[in-house]
């Protein structure tokens, strides 16, 4: 089906921003007529090597061959002016406009300045049939669905005479009738001779349209495999990595005894959960105490099924027990009535207020559970916040410094202690030690494991299967925005085998109970 | 930086340096060009003086512009309070207009109950849209400017309602302990606004909600009634600074009251420090705006600038004001930072003709 010679060869790529190396010595080839699928994990450098390649970024060290030829963009106009075109996650179209209007936008066909808008609609149609779409080219954008919204980017992208089509993450959003509409018109653009680059995180697309994978991870290329001959274990080991953990030799941790748990009346218990679009209907059940870990890759909904337990988000079915008896957890103070705290993965947009003080950032939640009419004296504020400075070694220990001048690590210690400050039943924390110090890191795990042993139940969702495996008595597997598999966290679980049920989607016979 | 610097940075810092600066250096050139001009006589009992007129004359602006900060740190803004001026005034002047005796107290107290009950409502109808309907603030309180002039002139009847009642005359022009009543209206509202916000945990959560809306309703926090009541509080506000203003002259005129205030009182919470952005808010920051935007207007008058260049005198003073206190700016001054060399661009790729589809 390939070519001998590949369209498009990068050879060394390196990419250094300040303080982190985005990209290491790394060499892909794209052939034409190809679906070539780019995995890693989040932070692998996928990204990074798109920007690279379409000249969003400069490169460090390296060369770019297209068609022989090396080249430098300077800008993703310039890359698709040469045949590279790019489609990103989030659809970049004016949903006011119409379909042709975002087909031709900044290249209008014009006539003595003025714009042949008769000459736009047309060639719109023509595109779009191509495409096997066949839709009204001047209704705007925002009228038609997800999917087609992706088409009219895909038709955008073509139109310039693409040689290389760059897809990035483009299903994220599309349910699956959607995405198999996608798949039949990569298919025909891959029949016509385009080479396609095609980023997601989900393994069976994957395996339902690419022809090779290559595999980044931590910055480096880790190997291009043709996909017949990399089976799904493979992959996931590859795009995780099966290195020694760092901290395991900073702190010897009890590992956790599931004995010890209560099975009395669950904490919560939810069955049937879910949300359209977002996660499928799950059952889960944590007891206090108890400390569930949520495994899978990025966009399995991890973060989905938090936010459904903490009302952040709203479940369109199921139902959700706390303490036994049935409730609705609507919105998020109803979560915190009910003794639920979330700490958001998204530190910056949805955990702290950067303006506000250590302090202030702290005892937000606890505020405003009292309303803004019962302040919290000022010397009980100062008195838990100096205890969970202590507690959590915040740095610098200045309550009053805006929380924005904090470090990353520092940053999360302050939301934890905002949650911790409303002495929660069940606290959530999402990827609580994504992109901070390993001090930093080993401390929060150490937290983790005080604070069950507390009482506390604690749903815990990382991306780094070492972590969940060392901290949790459960383990809740997803995959594909789908809850597959219940684990207890005894000695015959591994990270071998929490991979395969990632990569199966099934749980073996003797660990599902 | 020199020594000296150092030892001047901790009061440079201060977020009040620039705008007390500027009304000091204002002050000072008016005493320059005028040594009269900080003069303050005692006359009948009063203090009476250009310091003590523009203390009195900034007295509804600070009004306006106590509710106004409230609202902009929750990342709004409210464009009708000199619509509500004009309403509450010409609400409050009707009544009394039409009473038997104009100078009986209770008149006029009724009548400030009044229109202050119809600011509350319309402050009310302000939130619903913004925080309930969500349209954009600067939409949903445009409404009620451009209707408030028609409601009001409605109210009215289209004309200018004249009184001539003694107590309601007070609340501009009225006197107590020496000096203006206006002043310790203001004065009292501050300390109202101030309280209610500092002493209590609605300051720290109205920052929170404009520092960032998402993170504030995961932490708990009910946004919507926060945001609701910030203009309830700015109509309040307004309505008492249209006392004032329509006290001053003792009559009510639907068109001209309060008119452009909305635009002062922007100016004065941002020369405060309050970003426009939301966050942070700065109430002591507000009245010294309010100060500048009033000794500015009476520079202009005592300075006989003519009226045709006096808004673009005006408007100078507020963009120097405005430059000054802006960090980047300063910084540009302090040091010229070199860009970064742009990347040097290879032989770009022969392209192919694009051939039409």
């Amino acid at each position: 089906m390939t070519d001998s010679r590949p369209v498009l060869t990068m050879t060394g790529i390196s990419k250094s921003f300040p303080g982190v190396r985005a990209l290491h010595n790394v060499d892909f080839r794209l052939f034409p007529s190809e679906v070539h699928a780019l995995m890693g994990e989040n932070g692998a450098g996928k990204s990074t090597l798109i920007k690279v390649l379409t000249g969003v970024y400069g490169i460090d060290e390296g060369s770019v061959t297209l068609d022989g030829e090396q080249v430098a963009f300077n800008g993703p106009m310039q890359a698709a002016a040469a045949g590279v075109s790019t489609v990103y996650q989030e659809v970049n179209l004016c949903p006011n406009l119409s379909v042709a209007e975002n087909i031709f936008i900044g290249r209008e066909p014009r006539r003595f300045g003025a714009v042949r808008w008769g000459e736009v609609r047309r060639r719109a149609r023509q595109l779009l049939a191509r495409l096997d779409l066949d839709i009204d080219v001047t209704a705007p954008v925002a009228s038609f669905s997800l999917a087609v919204q992706q088409m009219v980017a895909i038709a955008r992208a073509i139109d310039v005479q693409a040689r290389v089509l760059i897809l990035d993450e483009p299903t994220s959003s599309l349910d699956a009738g959607e995405v198999a509409q996608l798949f039949r018109i990569m298919r025909q653009l891959r029949d016509e001779g385009i080479a396609i680059l095609f980023v997601t995180h989900f393994l069976d697309q994957v395996y339902g349209i690419a022809d090779r994978i290559t595999v980044l991870r931590n910055g480096t290329l880790v190997g291009e495999y043709p996909t017949a001959e990399l089976p799904q274990l493979a992959l996931v080991e590859k795009m995780i990595g099966k290195e020694l953990d760092v901290l395991e030799g900073i702190e010897e941790q009890p590992r956790p005894e599931l004995a010890a748990i209560e099975r009395g009346t669950p904490f919560v218990q939810v069955s049937k959960l879910g949300r359209r679009g977002a996660v499928a209907p799950f059952s889960l059940t944590i007891h206090a105490g108890e400390v569930v870990g949520l495994a899978g890759l990025l966009g399995s909904g991890r973060t989905e099924v938090a936010r459904l337990l903490f009302g952040a988000d709203r479940a369109d079915r199921g139902e959700i027990e706390v303490n036994g008896t049935r409730t609705g957890l609507r919105n998020p103070v109803q979560a915190i009535d009910h003794g639920i705290g979330f700490c958001s993965e998204n530190r910056r947009t949805e955990g702290i207020i950067a303006d506000l003080s250590v302090r202030e950032n702290m005892i937000l939640a606890m505020q405003a559970a009292r309303g803004w009419l019962r302040p919290i004296p000022r010397r009980r504020q100062d008195e838990l916040v100096d205890r969970y400075i202590k507690a959590l070694s915040i740095r610098p220990a200045n309550p009053e410094m805006p929380v924005r001048n904090l470090s990353g690590g520092n940053q999360q210690k302050v939301l934890l202690a905002r949650w911790l400050i409303t002495e929660p039943r069940l606290l959530i924390l999402d990827e609580p030690t994504r992109g901070i110090d390993i001090g930093a890191k080993a401390e929060i795990q150490k937290l983790v494991v005080q604070l069950s042993d507390g009482g506390m139940a604690v749903l815990f969702i990382s991306a780094e299967l070492e972590e969940v495996l060392r901290l949790s008595h459960k383990i809740a597997v997803m995959r594909d925005r789908e809850l597959v598999a219940h684990l207890d966290n005894d000695d015959t679980v591994d990270a071998d085998l929490v991979m395969q049920t990632i990569a199966s989607g099934t749980a073996r016979e003797e660990a599902n109970r | 930086m020199s020594d000296a610097g150092n030892r001047f940075r901790p009061l440079l810092g201060h977020r009040l340096f620039w705008p007390v600066a500027v009304l000091v250096a204002m002050l000072a050139a008016n005493t320059i060009y005028r040594p009269g001009f900080l003069a303050i006589e005692v006359n009948n009992g009063h203090l009476y003086g250009t310091p003590i007129d523009i203390l009195r004359l900034s007295a509804p602006l600070i009004l306006v512009g106590l509710g106004m900060t409230l609202v902009i740190s929750t990342g709004g803004i409210d464009l009708s309070v000199g619509s509500l001026c004009a309403i509450s005034g010409a609400i409050a002047c009707l009544y009394i207009s039409r009473a038997p005796d104009q100078n009986n107290l209770v008149t006029v107290l009724t009548a400030l109950a009044m229109a202050l009950g119809v600011a509350l409502v319309l402050g009310a109808w302000n939130g619903v849209l913004v925080s309930v309907i969500g349209i954009q603030p600067i939409i949903a309180t445009l409404i009620l400017m451009v209707a408030g002039r028609g409601l009001a002139q409605l109210i009215a009847e289209g004309q200018i309602i004249t009184i001539n009642s003694g107590p309601y005359r007070a609340i501009g022009l009225g006197h107590l302990l020496t000096l203006p009543l206006a002043i310790f209206i203001a004065l009292a509202a501050a300390l109202l606004v101030a309280a209610f916000t500092r002493r209590t945990a609605l300051g720290m959560i109205v920052e929170s909600v404009g520092g960032n809306r998402e993170a504030s309703r995961l932490a708990g926090i009910r946004s919507g009634r926060i945001v609701f009541l910030v203009y309830v509080v700015s109509a309040a506000c307004a309505a008492i600074a249209g006392f004032m203003m329509t006290a001053n002259v003792s009559s009510a005129d639907g068109n001209n009251t309060g008119l452009w205030v909305e635009l002062d009182a922007i100016l004065a919470v941002v020369i405060g420090g309050t970003s426009l952005a939301g966050g942070r808010f700065y109430l002591s920051g507000t009245i010294v705006g309010a100060l500048i935007i009033q000794t500015l207007t009476t520079t202009v008058y005592a300075m006989n600038i003519s009226p045709q260049t006096a808004l673009l005198f005006k408007a100078v003073v507020v963009i120097a004001v405005c430059l000054i206190q802006a960090p980047a700016f300063r910084a540009k001054f302090r040091r010229r930072r070199r860009g970064t060399p742009p990347p040097t661009p290879s032989a770009p790729q022969p392209q192919k003709e694009q051939v039409t589809a």
